[in-house]
């Protein structure tokens, strides 16, 4: 048809003369925003290990998730988290700083609609996706690897 | 081995891997125009898919917080609270075990984002 | 300035091609209305947020506000605000009583031209909202102009309003989200706009208007509307040029509402293997709005940016006899997020209209 191939020579041109984002240096930054991030939570682990020794590694694990989120949440509050963001692009969301980040920024985002009706129902319109499909999948691993491995 | 050097090499490879890890992500945004909830999709998968077949923990035991820290992580997590509590209450067990293991992140996220929304408003840019 | 260096945009290049993109478009329809009796604009006043205030042509606004928000609770109120001081502005400007104002033609980017409709209540006069997307302020001068001229009422107001934060969340994400743009991306300009047209008056006449239809050609990307865009415009001007059998050069100056930097180097491209070549006369707002400096991509768009800018910088070139006839393409995407979700592509459309000193 005519028009699907006026369509399809348009969109050709349109990503010939579209800029694309500067490959190495989005990259560069990816790492090093995200590379950065795991370093600050591996310093985290190590001195709450250095501090709490007897409350084993799982705890301490869970304690330093728990420290770079509420840190990551209180930074959206102040609004420099998404200055941060727009360099790093992936290397602040990947890391559990940007799931932090994605239901802090809805939360406040819908203040405006009430506790209820707006912060309440709308958390999770970003990082919903995360949610949904972990709980669902782990679901499901877990039971494949509890039929295979036959440990009941 | 010397303590301060095995230190550093474990700080450095939490750098590669975890930079890495979130290269990778920024490489897929450029290349295929993936939504950023799509890629976070798929490094969950990565985890749950790695956490199942077993392999996590070893490359947990290396990388640390490099693996750890990134939605992978998160993924792995829910796996394993999933194989573990089905294996201690039967099948469906599965269900619930991700939830009980990664309770205290997603609590701390909900609780932490509900007080910083009483405190504070966004702001236009 | 050689052909070349014209159609080489900084961080795009066009390069010669065999077929043109576009085709030979056929037109059947007659999509130019010539006015009897031309419109006066008699009344004008822009009102900015602080980012676009500090842009290159900030000084030419009437009102540029220190705060995004205006002691505003919400933004949608800070919004409402603003379009109000805009109606005010201009209806002062324009020397008339608030009561001699028989119609209200406005139009914003919220879900059921929410902020039009709210600013409205307060004024006993009647209203029509529209919705165009990005082109609200042509299509009412457009409206406007069609019933001053026809000689049903006499005094017209047409205003139009958009935010950054309110329209973010209508169909971004939530402010704070730490979100990478792309370099193709563009940024929704704070602001409102407001014009008066009178069938009596001695101010610039708006003699022509020209009714687009909705061109799709098959973009998909939410954050490349330049690209959406273009074809539209391309689409109205070659319909008022056709029409009229008017050249780009009877015009003194061509405006576009928001295609940004990669979208007006399209359109040039675009007219280019058209047969109209567009030249240095030829400017797009978006593209003005924000300096390379404030990271806002490839410039402004949103319903405030053509509006805003028409009414400051370009009518009081008009007024100051710098510029005699001057054409005005706004160029909206008419999408919504679900749309976008479900696999379809853009639609958009761009209605045009002719200011004559």
């Amino acid at each position: 048809m005519e028009k699907s191939k006026r369509n399809k020579r348009y969109n050709a041109y349109v990503e010939s003369v579209t800029p694309k984002t500067g490959t190495w240096h989005s990259l560069w930054n990816a790492l090093w925003v995200g590379g950065l991030t795991c370093m600050i939570a591996q310093g985290i682990g190590d001195i709450y290990y250095a501090l709490f020794p007897h409350l084993g590694k799982d705890l301490i694990v869970n304690f330093t998730s728990m420290t770079i989120i509420a840190l990551a949440i209180l930074f959206t509050g102040f609004g420099f988290f998404d200055v941060i963001a727009r360099k790093g692009g992936a290397g602040s969301f990947l890391p559990i700083t940007g799931f932090a980040n994605a239901m802090a920024s809805a939360s406040m985002e819908f203040k405006t609609e009430g506790l209820i009706m707006g912060t309440s129902v709308k958390m999770f319109t970003v990082v919903g996706p995360v949610i949904v499909n972990g709980i669902v999948w782990s679901a499901v691993a877990g039971m494949i690897n509890v039929l295979i491995t036959g440990g009941i | 081995m010397n303590p301060v050097l095995d230190k550093i090499l474990t700080y450095l490879i939490v750098f590669l891997v975890g930079g890495g890890l979130c290269a990778i992500a920024q490489l897929l945004i450029i290349k295929t125009k993936l939504t950023p909830a799509r890629i976070l999709v798929i490094f969950l998968l990565l985890g749950v898919v790695l956490e199942g077949i077993g392999i996590y923990k070893p490359l947990n035991e290396f990388c640390q917080a490099g693996i750890s820290v990134p939605i992978v992580g998160f993924g792995a997590a829910l796996t394993r609270g999933a194989i573990e509590y089905a294996k201690q209450i039967g099948l469906l067990g599965a269900l619930g075990g991700g939830l009980i293991r990664t309770s205290l992140g997603i609590g701390t996220a909900v609780v932490m984002s509900y007080i910083v929304t009483l405190i504070f408003s966004p702001r236009s840019k | 300035m050689s052909f070349k260096t014209l159609h080489r945009g900084e961080n795009c290049s066009f390069s010669p091609r065999q077929t043109t993109i576009a085709g030979k478009i056929p037109y059947t329809q007659r999509q130019t209305i010539i006015f009897d009796n031309p419109p006066h604009i008699i009344g004008r006043m822009s009102v900015v947020g602080t980012k676009e205030g500090k842009g290159p042509i900030g000084r030419y606004f009437h009102r540029v506000l220190d705060d995004d928000k205006m002691g505003e609770k919400t933004f949608e109120n800070a919004e409402i605000k603003m379009l109000t001081s805009a109606i005010d502005g201009a209806v002062y400007n324009s020397g008339l009583r608030p009561s001699e104002i028989d119609l209200i033609i406005s139009g914003d980017l919220l879900n059921q031209v929410t902020t039009s409709n709210y600013v409205a209540r307060n004024y006993h006069v009647p209203y029509l909202g529209v919705y165009s997307a990005c082109s609200t302020m042509t299509e009412a001068l457009d409206l406007a102009s069609t019933f001053i001229s026809a000689g049903k009422f006499k005094n017209v107001l047409c205003s139009t309003a958009s935010h950054f934060a309110t329209a973010e969340r209508t169909y971004r994400y939530p402010l704070e989200y730490g979100c990478q743009r792309p370099p193709y991306a563009q940024w929704t300009v704070t602001g409102a706009a407001c014009t008066v047209l009178s069938a009596n008056g001695n101010g610039p006449r708006i003699t022509m208007g020209t009714v687009g239809k909705v061109v799709d050609f098959g973009t998909t990307d939410l954050n490349n509307m330049g690209a959406a865009m273009a074809p539209a415009a391309m689409d109205s001007m070659l319909a008022l040029f056709k029409e009229t059998g008017a050249e780009p050069c009877d015009f003194d100056l061509i405006i576009t509402g928001d295609l940004g930097k990669l979208g007006s180097d399209i359109l040039r491209d675009l007219m280019t293997e058209q047969g109209y070549y567009l030249g240095q006369r030829y400017i797009d707002c978006g593209n003005m709005m924000y300096d390379v400096s404030q990271n806002c991509y490839q410039g402004g768009s949103g319903a405030a940016c053509s509006a805003t800018i028409f009414n400051s910088f370009v009518l009081d070139k008009i007024f100051d006899g710098t510029y005699n006839r001057v054409a005005y393409f706004a160029t909206g995407a008419l999408m919504s997020t679900q749309s976008c979700y479900q696999g379809e592509t853009i639609p958009c459309i761009s209605h045009a209209v002719v200011i004559e000193r």
